[in-house]
């Protein structure tokens, strides 16, 4: 493999980019350099931090500190599904439908991954298990937060439609169907659309990746494959998973439609 | 044969009510004062408590699907699920007769429920919901939105099926209806249902 180390003298020459778009905003008066420039400090702080702890992390292969690793990432994609609703579920169910549905799917899809596929030694090295976790959640989290948003949102502005239903003797589920549908869809739909867009608008950025560290094109595809069919699975069954709990959620044991267990709008 | 025992839920006072085979009773009083809400309690549509029964069969005992196929509530301004009127029939040919009778064409199962009237949406509904064939009908302004023509077309199939025993909880401001359909009457006042003692107190109820 012929993979070139970057210097921090490389990092720093690039970094002068943002420092020219931070100086064409001063001067054309957009008002984002400061933006621009606190964002590009974050995104240094906070993958430093992040490669230090996967360095530990990796050191260790420690089966305790992997899975400690994996739930914080859940928790925090948990909060980032919860923080896209623009309507939400009242108490811990807000957090909880969708924060449920990410480890359930995440967690069966990993380990399928790394069991069968990737023969990773032992199968839980931090390695394999972080990184593919971390792209099937980034995505099972788009389409877990697209599918409730959807839910909640049809469920509100089609209650007339959804109760005609339950006043005929429709059972909730039946009731609920063409919203459950829809938000199903909607969820999914964003994994099918960058399926068939995949490299002819953009290289993967897994791919492009590996093709950078000295990875054959062919073997490096062969991945990104492997890739597409687990963030597919990853995003279909969690998706599956809250939308479903949530049409439980907006239902009753007595086919009620709950709109009441929904809060306010918020402003996201 | 409809039993309700201290039917209670937020904007409704306990009511206690009994409603005969083949009764019709109309229940007035002004708008927000909880005529629907106690309906759609009595339709088990939202949470509420108290006991109510069916033919000595409580509600509890039973679905609530099933509950609602006996008990069917029709609100003032009904839902639409499908585009077309047709796919709100589960056997639309049954269907024709009724509309017929209430001076729609059986073209009308292929319009689109987006272009229907207030009026035609208001029949339609109606269709519905006595397709059912409930043991009770909570009616909510059956005829707000027709004229004095399809309105007597309405009374009249309404009375066919008090004849054949089907109980009417009727919402009307019209106290000329309420006369011509109910044998007792109801006005709800900020939550509270009270007995009328006779027809001659139905002035001012509306």
């Amino acid at each position: 493999m012929n993979f070139i180390a970057l210097s921090y003298w490389d990092i720093g020459l690039a970094s002068l980019l943002l420092v020219v778009n931070a100086g064409l905003s001063w001067r054309l008066r957009l008002g984002l350099e400061k933006r621009l420039l606190v964002a590009g400090t974050r995104m240094v702080v906070q993958l430093t931090l992040v490669g230090l702890v996967l360095k530990a992390l990796f050191a260790m292969t420690s089966p305790l500190f992997t899975a400690l690793a994996a739930v914080v990432m859940v928790l925090f994609a948990g909060r980032e599904a919860m923080a896209r609703q623009e309507r939400r579920f009242k108490g811990f169910w807000s957090y909880g439908i969708g924060t449920g549905s990410m480890m359930a799917a995440g967690t069966i899809v990993t380990v399928f991954a790394l069991t069968t596929q990737i023969h990773a030694d032992p199968w839980y090295d931090p390695r394999f298990t972080i990184p593919i976790l971390g792209m099937i959640l980034g995505n099972t989290m788009n389409g877990v937060s697209l599918g409730l948003d959807r839910l909640v949102s049809g469920a509100h502005q089609q209650r007339p439609a959804i109760e005609a239903q339950l006043m005929l003797g429709a059972d909730a589920p039946r009731a609920m169907r063409g919203i459950t549908r829809d938000a199903m869809r909607a969820a999914l739909i964003p994994t099918i659309n960058s399926m068939s867009a995949t490299g002819l608008v953009a290289l993967p950025g897994m791919m492009t990746g590996q093709i950078l560290a000295g990875v054959e094109p062919v073997e490096a595809v062969k991945y990104q494959i492997l890739i597409m069919f687990l963030i597919g699975g990853g995003t279909g069954l969690g998706s599956f998973a809250a939308v479903l709990g949530g049409a439980r959620r907006l239902t009753d044991s007595r086919h009620r439609l709950r709109l009441d267990r929904l809060g306010a709008k918020t402003d996201s | 044969m409809l039993k309700i025992r201290h039917l209670t839920r937020p904007g409704l006072k306990p009511v206690d009510l009994e409603l005969a085979e083949g009764q019709c009773i109309s229940l007035g009083g002004p708008s927000g004062a909880g005529k629907s809400i106690l309906m759609r309690a009595i339709a088990d549509l939202d949470p509420n408590e108290g006991e109510v029964s069916l033919a000595g069969q409580l509600r509890e005992s039973i679905p609530a699907p099933s509950w609602r196929r006996q008990v069917v509530y029709l609100p003032a301004e009904a839902g639409w699920w499908a585009d077309r009127v047709g796919g709100h029939f589960p056997d639309p040919d049954l269907a024709v007769p009724l509309m017929m009778r209430l001076g729609l064409s059986q073209e009308a199962l292929e319009w689109e429920v987006a272009r229907l009237s207030t009026g035609e949406k208001q029949r339609l509904a109606l269709t519905r919901a006595l397709l059912a064939s409930p043991k009770v009908l909570l009616l909510d302004e059956p005829t707000s939105g027709l004229d004095p023509d399809a309105a007597a077309k309405v009374e009249t199939m309404l009375h066919e099926r008090l004849a054949e025993g089907t109980a009417i909880m009727l919402v009307t401001h019209d106290t000329k209806q309420a006369r011509r359909m109910a044998s007792r009457h109801f006005r709800m006042e900020a939550g509270a249902l009270t007995a009328l003692p006779g027809p001659g107190d139905l002035r001012g109820n509306g």
